[in-house]
């Protein structure tokens, strides 16, 4: 691990203005990503700012009916909140099926957001890795590429985005509020996460020195309809293979409108909005969920060992629409 | 680089300088002696390096030393009171709920921790949201203890000896 210098913030201008000075500075929030980074040689900063003690660890409703997680709120804390759970319950539940009691008791709003793949080529310095070092080749394009993604992917990158909670945020079309250099600024989250292209090395829109302050619910009244359903290799503490966060609204057995987000297939959550469009105004049927399933992911373009996610990711879309609408009737 | 820092580490007050590049788990233990939490992963994979941080079980590999500064940590060492041993180590030597030994510190932490959720209501990834109460079935003891492994697969003794003392 490189030497480095350690501040506590206490107050968000201040962070901002010390990392932004230091061309090798971080952020540092709970750690179970950036320190795992730091002891494997993925990250080496020179000055860490912990920004996980700012007054940013509140959860609070907005007079215009949205909610604010503050950036700083830890994951346990969110997945547990009262109004989260019965306004937004995919989120909380999107939350517990990620990491463990004792991460999440670390990990906060921030750091999830911007925690990075778990392609192990990337976390592996001894390999080639265009996202950890751009320009040296991908060794997962022709390598061990079971978790990568089946959409949107590009020959210079195949990583999938590993939070569960970034997938509900963007069903729910979540907006991140942002302190950065030149001063504040909302990004919607559809807008935040970028695809590889040819620039892997980047997974977000945000600029050295960019804090995440927090993070804006829309008042959406049919997320207290809502389910995240994640597929993985054990029944707990893993990563998603696939994942989908969605929200319904059924009238008289009629999709009035939905909303759904996949985990675990794209270098960003995907924002399944052909699906969306098909849905809308159809009987809420398995057969209408099918040809939506179907629809959306007709675009994938598998890797020689994840062929089976694309099968997944319809059949787990189908299965958390019918517990939805099931449930609602 | 150093910095001076203050733990309170069962019930004493340490105060030790580290290099930055110090996790919490290696100042306990390398620094300060304290060796109830081990070292399985250092990843975050493992759950044996589990404390209670300022009342609520966390892992200590991943985070540093120097942003605890000034934290109270309760490790599976400082749970008794003096000679009486707290209930859920007592339910762990009662039902048989280890082999090696080597989890169990971060085991009995993590179950400590977890019982302070289950009490305050938080859900789980298995908890029917809606439910008021939280009842610690078996299904439910096993995913919220599912950030601690054994490989000496004592699982279903751990299980038991927790069911126990939720009753
Ligand atoms: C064993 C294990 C299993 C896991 N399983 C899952 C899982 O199943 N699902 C899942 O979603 N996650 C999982 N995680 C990942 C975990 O959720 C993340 O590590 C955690 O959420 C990161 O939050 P943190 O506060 O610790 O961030 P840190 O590690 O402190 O920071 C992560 C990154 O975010 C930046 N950052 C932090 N806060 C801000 C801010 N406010 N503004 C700008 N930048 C910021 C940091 O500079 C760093 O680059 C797992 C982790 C481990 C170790
Ligand atoms: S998929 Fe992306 S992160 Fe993984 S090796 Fe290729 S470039 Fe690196
Ligand atoms: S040593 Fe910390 S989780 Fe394994
Ligand atoms: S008792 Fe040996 S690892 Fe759990």
């Amino acid at each position: 691990m490189n030497p480095f210098e350690y501040r506590r913030a206490m107050d968000a201008t201040a962070a901002v203005a010390l990392v932004t000075e230091h061309p090798g500075a971080a952020f540092l929030a709970g750690g179970t990503n950036l320190v795992d980074h730091l002891k494997l040689g993925v990250a080496r900063p020179d000055l860490l700012v912990d920004v996980s003690r700012l007054p940013l660890d509140t959860i609070s409703s907005l007079p215009d009916g949205r909610v604010r997680v503050g950036a700083a709120v830890r994951n346990s804390d969110l997945a547990a909140d009262p109004l989260i759970r019965r306004r937004y319950p995919m989120l909380s539940a999107a939350l517990l099926a990620g990491a463990s009691g004792q991460l999440r008791n670390l990990a906060t709003t921030g750091g999830n957001l911007l925690q990075r793949t778990r392609c192990v080529y990337f976390q592996d310095v001894t390999t080639p890795c265009n996202k950890r070092e751009p320009g040296s080749g991908c060794s997962a394009l022709e390598g061990y590429n079971r978790g990568h993604a089946i959409l949107g992917a590009s020959e210079q990158c195949v990583a999938v985005h590993p939070s569960d909670l970034a997938v509900a945020l963007t069903a729910l079309e979540a907006e991140v509020q942002v302190l950065g250099p030149a001063g504040e600024r909302t990004i919607p989250i559809g807008e935040l996460y970028r695809l590889p292209g040819d620039a892997p090395e980047r997974d977000t829109v945000l600029s050295h020195g960019d804090l995440i302050t927090a993070v804006d619910l829309p008042e959406l009244p049919m997320a207290a309809c809502s389910a995240y359903r994640k597929v993985r290799d054990r029944a707990s503490y893993a990563f998603a293979l696939v994942s989908v966060a969605a929200a319904v609204d059924v009238a008289d057995g009629v999709i009035r409108d939905v909303r759904i987000a996949f985990g675990g297939v794209a270098h960003r959550p995907w924002r399944a909005t052909r699906a969306e469009q098909l849905l809308r105004g159809e009987p809420a049927t398995e057969t209408a969920f099918a040809a939506a399933a179907h629809a959306e992911l007709a675009p994938a373009r598998p890797l020689a060992h994840n062929a089976f996610k694309v099968p997944l990711a319809a059949s787990t879309l189908v299965a958390t629409l019918r517990g939805l609408t099931e449930e609602g009737r | 680089m150093d910095e001076s820092i203050t733990l309170h580490v069962d019930g004493r007050k340490r105060s030790l300088t580290v290099d930055t590049r110090t996790t919490l788990l290696d100042a306990l233990r390398e620094r300060l002696g304290v060796t109830a939490p081990k070292k399985g992963c250092d990843h975050g994979q493992c759950g044996s390096c589990t404390v209670l941080l300022d009342g609520r079980r966390a892992t200590t590999c991943l985070t540093l030393a120097v942003a605890h500064d000034g934290a109270e940590v309760v490790t599976a060492d400082g749970l008794a009171e003096g000679d009486s041993l707290h209930p859920v180590q007592r339910a762990f030597l009662d039902h048989d709920g280890l082999q090696c030994g080597y989890c169990t510190p971060g085991q009995v932490c993590s179950a400590v921790g977890m019982l302070a959720e289950a009490a305050a209501g938080w859900p789980s990834h298995v908890t029917r949201d809606g439910a008021g109460r939280v009842e610690l079935t078996d299904e439910e003891i096993r995913e919220r203890m599912s950030g601690n492994l054994c490989r000496c697969g004592a699982y279903p003794n751990i299980v038991a000896a927790i069911r126990e003392v939720a009753r």
